[in-house]
This record gives structure tokens, sequence and C-alpha cells, in this order.
């Protein structure tokens, strides 16, 4: 493939960065004064980014001419698929921010830069055919994102979340990289064809080490047990709408990194790493719905959800199928919108100076000031227990079909009574809102874009999400085909 | 005679003395820092002496990536923990404990 050919496929890669540089030369010149007008312009890119990548998707791309840069680079249809969330919900990001930040007037004009480069890291990463563009694509995303939790730099929560963060998440990108340096080693090429096609008869134990260190390292980057302590303590400390963003895109970004590393790099293994996954996902479910009882502060308890999520989706992963690889594409879709909603929900509840409320006690008989924002709160609530009518039981329903599918019946049953225990938490949040005494807290007005968002969401995962089902299923079945022809 | 299980037997060695610094430490945040910077250097010794056991050259183009990424980590690290000590005058690791639970 010429350079050329390899140039048109990096092209939305292309396009961000250079949009990043230009609007952080405008971010220097302007001030903090034009960061409305960089996080317009920043959204405007994206959307550009996503029509560029959607053709992929649709004709479901896949084999020798998406390989970019002679195997560095793949734009498939499921790298599209990926990108495509990616991009989502980096532009919900950067929609939420301006209201949030410019009370406590922080709204500086590197917030949307930052956004975009770590959105092109992740871009990289779900795109990675070779060890090095996997990391290098990792750590653009990471670095972005330890300055982003740290962005209020005056409220020491915040920086105390960047810190910790920083530490843990360089501990991660260390053992992942000692993972890699041993799977280079033991199979003697960085690219994920090269290790698949070396590691063809019996795995030996450096490749074994390789591997076991790289799934520990992603596992910390996706939030599974048992490297999910960071979480409740980043995504209480962060600012909500960098919160926002942590739940979603980097979510995405790493889960598809893992599919690719698992299944393309590894597919040959499958018995290698197939306990490993299958021992995260129940210790991501059970832990995460523990843990969330007794969290009094909402965006821990979100947390707490993310993990739970997290190990759901990694039951789709330990099928091992392309089935599951799909289940896992439309749970990750519907896990974005009920995330985004949730988060921009917390952001809509403010006091009556317009603070933020964080507390679950302060949010006691909400239903009867703020009728709109309870309902769909508790919609979203619903939706992440996976109760029927709302679109997050789907997602749950797809991934258990399949790991049933895949002969892991008991995964998949221990996951549902899981499931069962996590819905007691949500609920308890709804009988907050609807049946306790007012504590009257809450009573803040709203901004509109949260507004507009918040109902793009609700309609998302409302019961009308069901009319979605067969073209979202379409969709991932293409991108899921993409991945196992690669592999 | 030196040979390849040597180079991975001291990176191995850097590796987990850098991952104990992390964990084992209680007194100061920047001895942390020094850590992971010590990880990384294990990783490189591991990827050049693989890159010369297998006569490829991967291996050091990896670890030059990983140099310069090193860099600016450590450069983004300090400047968290600069902004930190601003709001709390203190970078002892027992006090990084705003928030629990």
């Amino acid at each position: 493939m010429d350079f050329a050919a390899s140039l048109s496929l990096v092209a939305p890669e292309i396009l961000l960065s250079t949009a990043g540089l230009v609007l952080l030369l405008v971010a220097a010149w302007a001030g903090d004064g034009a960061s409305r007008a960089i996080s317009i312009a920043s959204v405007a890119v994206l959307a550009a980014c996503a029509f560029m990548v959607a053709p992929a998707l649709c004709s479901g791309a896949m084999g020798p001419d998406t390989v970019a840069f002679s195997g560095q680079f793949r734009a498939d249809a499921f790298a599209s698929f990926a990108k495509l969330l990616i991009y989502a919900a980096g532009g919900a990001a950067l929609i939420v921010a301006p209201a949030f930040f410019e009370r406590v007037h922080a709204m500086r004009a590197e917030y949307p830069v930052l956004i975009l480069f770590a959105v092109l890291g992740m871009g990289l990463m779900v795109s990675a055919s070779d060890l090095l563009t996997l990391y290098i694509g990792l750590e653009l995303n990471s670095l972005a994102a330890y300055v982003l939790a740290a962005f209020l730099r005056d409220d020491e929560r915040s920086a105390e979340a960047g810190l910790k963060y920083f530490v843990l998440g360089a501990l991660a990108s260390g053992i992942l990289l000692f993972g890699m340096s041993l799977t280079y080693g033991f199979t003697g090429t960085t690219s994920f064809e090269g290790i698949r096609a070396a590691l063809s008869g019996t795995i030996s134990m450096g490749a074994l080490f390789g591997a076991i260190f790289m799934l520990a390292g992603l596992s910390f980057k996706i939030a599974a047990v048992p490297f999910h302590m960071w979480t409740p303590d980043v995504y209480e400390g962060a600012p909500t709408p960098v919160t926002t963003f942590f739940a979603t895109a980097p979510k995405v970004a790493a889960v598809a990194l893992s599919m690719r590393v698992t299944l393309d790099a590894f597919g040959g293994q499958v018995a290698a790493w197939q306990q490993i996954v299958i021992f995260a996902a129940l210790a991501s479910v059970i832990v995460g719905a523990l843990g969330a009882i007794g969290q009094t502060n909402i965006k821990r308890l979100l947390a707490y959800s993310s993990i739970n999520n997290v190990g759901f989706i990694l039951i789709g992963l330990a099928a091992a199928t392309p089935q599951g690889a799909s289940a896992m594409l439309v749970y990750l879709a519907i896990y974005i919108a009920m995330s985004v909603g949730g988060f921009v929900a917390v952001l809509m509840l403010k006091d009556a100076d317009g603070a933020p409320v964080e507390g679950i006690a302060e949010i006691a008989g909400l239903s009867r000031h703020r009728k709109v924002l309870a309902a769909c709160l508790a919609m979203v609530m619903f939706s992440l227990a996976g109760i029927p009518p709302l679109f997050g039981f789907w997602g749950k329903f797809v991934v258990f079909q399949a790991a049933v599918q895949a002969g892991l019946v008991p995964l998949a049953a221990i996951g549902i009574a899981a499931s069962v225990i996590g819905a007691f938490y949500y609920l308890k949040v709804v009988k907050v809102m609807y049946f306790d005494e007012p504590a009257n807290v809450a009573v803040g007005k709203s901004d509109w874009a949260h507004q507009a968002l918040l109902a793009i969401a609700a309609l998302f995962i409302s019961p009308l999400g069901y009319l979605l089902t067969r073209w979202l299923g379409a969709l991932a079945d293409k991108a899921a085909a993409a991945l196992f022809l690669a592999a | 005679m030196i040979g390849i299980e040597h180079y991975v037997v001291v990176s191995s060695i850097l590796f987990v003395l850098g991952v104990l610094g992390i964990f084992l430490n209680r007194k100061n945040v920047i001895v942390i820092l020094m850590a992971i910077e010590l990880i990384l250097l294990a990783v490189n010794i591991n990827l050049v002496a693989f890159s010369a056991f297998l006569n490829d050259l991967t291996g050091q183009i990896f670890a030059m990536f990983v140099l310069t990424v090193a860099a600016g980590e450590a450069a983004i690290g300090l400047a968290i923990l600069v902004i930190y000590f601003r709001d709390r005058g203190s970078i002892a690791v027992d006090d990084v404990n705003r928030m629990k639970g």
C-alpha cells in the first residue's frame, strides 16, 4: 500500500491533530475569552471526523485495504464503530463544560484542546494493529486525561484526583509496557498479526507472562476489578464534565483495545486468557454492585456503577466469539447513552446559588420541584439496573445471550444474580427522589445545553430505543466481522 | 558469558523494585515519580536486550518512543504535583486522603 493511500486512511486523525494544534495556537493568542468559540469549533471538528469514519462502518470495511503504514494502523469497520462512540462522548463532554466551568471562572481555552488530543489518542488506540501504535495512542489519551482530572486547579479534590489518576495510570502504563516488551521478546515482532502467527502452537512461559501483564495494564484502563480502586476517587474528585468524559470515551477505547489485543494478537491462545477475563468480569460485577451500597455521593455511586457495567461488557469478551464481540459493541453504545444521561443529570443538580449538588441525601424529594429532571434520572437508574422496558435491558440481554451460546451458562447465571444486587442501589436513588421528605436543596436552574443533551440520552434509553435494535445490531455485527477477519 | 536471560532478570528486578517503590513508599510523592521512571527504564533494558538478541531494530525504535513518552509523563506528573502542593502545602503520601470510601 502506498503512502498516499495510507494518508487517506488516517484522514480523521490528521484532521484531529491539525485542528488540535491550530486551536491551541488560537487559545494561546486569544486567551480564555475565546474558550466558547474554541469549544464550538472542536465540536464541529468531531462532527466532521464522524462523517469521515462513518462510511467505513456502513460498508463494513475490512481486510488488507484498511491497513495503513505497513501494518501499524487499521481503519476497519470495528475501529469506525468505536470511533463514532468516542467522538459522540467527546462532543458531549465539550457541550456540557462551559456552563459548569464558567460559574467558577475556570473555563479555560485548553479544555476543548485537551479533549481533542485525548480523542485523537483514543482513535489511535482503537485503530492500533501494532504494539507501538497501541502505546502511543494510549499515552496520548492518558496524558491529556491526567491534566483534565486536575483541571479545577484551585479545588483540592480535583488536584488530588489528578494526582491519584496520574500515579495509578502511569503504573498501569508501566505494567502494560512490561508485558509488551516480554511479548516482543518471546514472539520477535510487535505487530498483532505477527504475534498471532508466532503463537500458533503451545504458548511459551514468557509470552504467557507478557499476555498477563498486558491484560493487567488494560484492566486498569477499563477499571475492571482487581484494578478498579482509582475509579471512585477520580470520578468524585474530577470536575463533573470531565467525569462525564472519563466514564464514556476512554472506556470505549480501552475496551475496544482489549478486544483487539485478546481476540486478534492473542486470538490463537484463547485458553490462556479466558479464565482471567471470566474472573475479572465476575469480580467487577460483584464488587461494582456491593461497593455502591452505602455511598453517599452520587458521582461515587455512578463510578461503582461503571465498574459493574464493565463487568457485564467483559462477559461478552469471555465468550470469545464474533457474537460476543458484537454484543459488547451494542452494550457499549447503550452504556455511553446511559452514562452521559446520568452525569448530565448530576450536572443539572444545583442549589439556589448554582453550586453543584452531589450528595444523595440532598436530592431527597426531587420529584416534587424538578419533575422532569427526577423522571430522567429515575429512567437512567432503571436503565442501568437493566429493568426491561428501558433500553439498558437490551445490552445485558445480548451479552448474556452470547455467553450462554458460548457455553458459559454459570457465568451468565452469576451475572444475572449480581445484577439483582445492583438493582438495589439504583432503586434506592429512585426511592430517595420520589418518596423521601423534600430536602429542597437542588432547586437551581439548568442550562439549555444540558437539558437538550439529557433529552437526547433519555430518548435513546427509553423504550423507543428498541426501534434501533436491528440497525445497531447489524452495524455491530459488521464491526465484529471486521475484527475477526483481521484475527 | 552474559546471555539474554541475565538481561531479563535484571530488568525484572528493576521492574519489581519500581512497583514496590510505589506501594511501600509512605513518605513522598516525588519518590513515586522516580519509581515510575524506574519501571519505564526496566522496560527499556528489556526492549534493547531483546532487540540485540533477535537482530531486529523494532525494539530499539520502541525504546526511543518510550524515552520520549517518559519525558512527557514526568513533566505532566510534576505539573500536577505543583498544583497539588499549592492547594495543600504538602506532598506526603499519607496526606492524599481527601476522598475515601
